[in-house]
């Protein structure tokens, strides 16, 4: 439901800092040690989470991404698991705002109207459809708008003017901005650029801004909380997973410590500013 | 059959050809997706562009190709009368570059000189490359690592032609994957690069302009069938991977009710073996590379990789617009095995003196099927879309494997 993300963006306001977005794909490199993970998201940092739905075909997402979704559908990861894994997450968290983040196909082969009521109860909060252009709304987002789940729409470098009010039609939660050109943990954009470009989508939407695609270290998510309501990062997170195949209590160690650096970078941000 | 006034209307405002089509790709790319097709829509009504595109034609890549009467397949098999179209003609060997051509004369419009493809057999990548060399335009292919071993005579030639090619070594390798990497790539130089993809598959308005690129095919048949016959074709046949020379060869054809047309997919080792690229007859409607479409899938909706000893065919997708057609019942789709195939590569190379790709042998192996319970007034076309010569050593391969070399 889009309750806890407003909620918790008005907490990130009303503490004046930037909120932490971390991503994992569900099922990686287990649904076993996925759980961990998530389950320590929120105390190592995390403000949101945002959980990939594996796909065997992610077109806009680089390397990490794709390797993170090749070990959890080898591990046996379907749509189904992934809900599974958010109502265990939900038993012990009832206020971090957790989103789904992937590709259409999954959820069409699953059934819409079955996939949002399996989701809302599961507890997800809102969609962030990668393959869902603003022009195939009625598909999904206008019945997950009905649903009262929210749809968070990607805003690119290359959504002009023109087309910047129809991208933030039709959309609630938060509005993700893809800082580069290209797909997730390959290059980084740089401040002077997501600055301005927070600037321009917040003069056209009363919604938060959350950027992503890029963000690798404490420091460049520091460097973003000082400008955007939050901070996306995915990549750096899955390759610590991908780092640490053989021992799962490492694993998630090492994976929540990293949050942790994380957190400390975008909490310090607009203090040492 | 359907009660629709034609079947040459699609698709509609959103790419929709029924239920399938659309454009479901990430935002970066949707402002592109709109220009190209506000810039392809002028291209069709401006007399220039077309008189352009015609020149070409005509000069570079030597249309009209022949409708040729098959007269020692016909004698053989003993029914219907059969013609090839003969797109294996065409400059660069297939039928890739009228589309090729079509799309670059596009790109050119739009002031990019920077042009991406994905391909398979490789077919589609040469002729990316030779129209960007006429063109002085930069090309940069992505090719799956397994269709790189298996094509290797392509990719010299793509590089002899200045090209750039990227092995993808990321899931199966092939055709799917290439197109996979395309699309990244193709996010990450949006501002510069045109992507010229190869078949009728893609976001709106790819499948669209595809096709119209394609159907000079189906329409300098339908003219060389009155010339020759006097009457248009009873039957239309084309092997089909994501579509675009069937569907360049059916479109014509597709208000002509008493002309069956009929698709050839790649069944692979057999449908029942579930290795194969038979996605109308053996998959089901789903999302994928922008458009839905039937696909390969599992029932958790992720892909599943395709397998046709042709390169070109082995893609687990289908044109949008076919699987329209498929749903509409207006045309016919059918499958033909690994080992159909080599035998009608065989069969064509011996009776008629032209070597067909592995692709069109799909196609023929189904005629082989066809045509000898046809009667012999009965007009058979056979679109034969590509040439041989780059599958020799896989075939060569393939034969002396199953223990039967030349």
């Amino acid at each position: 439901m889009t309750k806890r993300i407003v909620e918790r963006f008005a907490a990130l306001k009303a503490e004046n800092r930037a909120g932490l977005v971390i991503f994992i794909t569900a099922g990686d490199p287990d649904p076993a040690v996925s759980l961990e993970i998530l389950k320590g998201l929120p105390k190592a940092g995390a403000d949101l989470i945002e959980v990939g739905m594996p796909f065997t075909d992610p077109m806009a997402d680089g390397p990490a991404i794709q390797a993170a979704s090749q070990r959890a559908l080898k591990a046996g990861m379907t749509l189904k698991k992934t809900l599974d894994l958010v109502r265990a997450f939900r038993e012990s968290d009832k206020t971090t705002p957790l989103v789904l983040m992937g590709y259409y196909n999954p959820v069409y082969i699953y059934g819409v109207d079955r996939f949002l009521e399996d989701a809302l109860k599961a507890g997800v909060d809102g969609l962030i459809m990668v393959d869902m252009p603003a022009e195939e709304d009625e598909e999904l987002c206008l019945p997950a708008l009905r649903k009262g789940i929210a749809f968070i729409r990607l805003a690119t470098p290359t959504t002009n003017d023109e087309r910047l009010p129809k991208v933030l039609s039709n959309t609630s939660g938060f509005v993700y901005y893809v800082s580069i050109l290209g797909i997730t943990g390959t290059a980084s954009a740089d401040t002077k650029h997501i600055e301005q470009a927070v600037t321009r989508l917040k003069r056209a939407t009363p919604l938060p801004i959350a950027v992503g695609f890029g963000i690798n270290t404490p420091e460049q998510a520091a460097a973003v909380a000082r400008v955007a309501d939050a901070a996306v990062v995915g990549t750096a997170v899955v390759k610590i997973i991908a780092d640490h195949p053989k021992h799962p209590t490492e694993t998630v160690a090492k994976t929540l410590a990293f949050i942790g650096d994380l957190a400390k970078g975008v909490r310090t941000a607009r203090a040492g500013a | 059959m359907s009660t629709l006034n034609s079947f040459r209307t699609g698709p509609d405002e959103g790419g929709h050809f029924g239920i399938f089509g659309g454009r479901y790709v990430a935002e970066t790319l949707m402002p592109l997706i709109l220009e190209l097709e506000r810039v392809y829509t002028q291209c069709k009504t401006d007399p220039g562009f077309q008189k352009e595109l015609a020149s070409f034609h005509t000069h570079y890549v030597g249309r009209p190709s022949p409708l040729y009467f098959a007269e020692r397949i016909t004698e053989k098999l003993g029914g219907a009368k059969i013609y090839f179209k003969r797109d294996e003609l065409n400059h660069t060997g297939a039928h890739k570059v009228n589309n090729c051509l079509g799309q670059a004369l596009v790109a050119r419009r739009m002031g990019k000189r920077h042009i991406i493809a994905e391909t398979g057999a490789g077919q589609h990548g040469v002729a990316t490359a030779t129209v960007c060399a006429r063109f002085g335009m930069e090309c940069t292919v992505f090719m799956g690592a397994e269709d790189i071993e298996r094509q290797k005579p392509n990719v010299e030639r793509m590089r002899l032609l200045g090209a750039t090619v990227h092995s993808v070594t990321s899931g199966s390798a092939t055709l799917k994957d290439a197109m996979n990497e395309a699309l990244r790539f193709w996010v990450s130089k949006a501002e510069s690069h045109f992507y010229i993809i190869g078949t009728v598959a893609g976001p709106h308005p790819y499948p669209a302009m595809v096709r119209d690129f394609q159907s000079v095919i189906g329409i300098e048949t339908k003219q060389q069938m009155m010339e020759a016959e006097g009457r248009l074709p009873d039957t239309l046949v084309a092997c089909i991977g994501g579509g675009s020379n069937a569907m360049g060869l059916f479109h014509p054809f597709l208000d002509d009710p008493s002309v069956r047309i009929i698709g050839v997919e790649a069944g692979g080792y057999g449908i029942s073996s579930g290795k194969h690229a038979a996605s109308l007859t053996g998959g089901r409607p789903g999302v994928l590379h922008g458009n839905r479409t039937f696909l390969l899938q599992d029932d958790d909706g992720q892909i599943i990789e395709a397998h046709s000893i042709s390169a070109g065919l082995d893609y687990p997708g289908i044109g949008p617009e076919h699987a329209w057609l498929h749903d509409m019942k207006r045309a016919e789709y059918v499958s033909i095995t690994d080992d159909e195939a080599l035998e009608a590569f065989q069969f064509c190379s011996r009776l008629e003196g032209i070597i067909p790709a592995l692709e069109p042998s799909h196609a023929l192996a189904h005629v082989m099927k066809i045509a000898p319970k046809l009667p012999k007034d009965h007009l058979l076309v056979m679109n034969m879309c590509g040439r041989g010569d780059k599958d020799l050593a896989a075939v060569l391969g393939h034969l002396a494997k199953r223990g039967k070399p030349i």
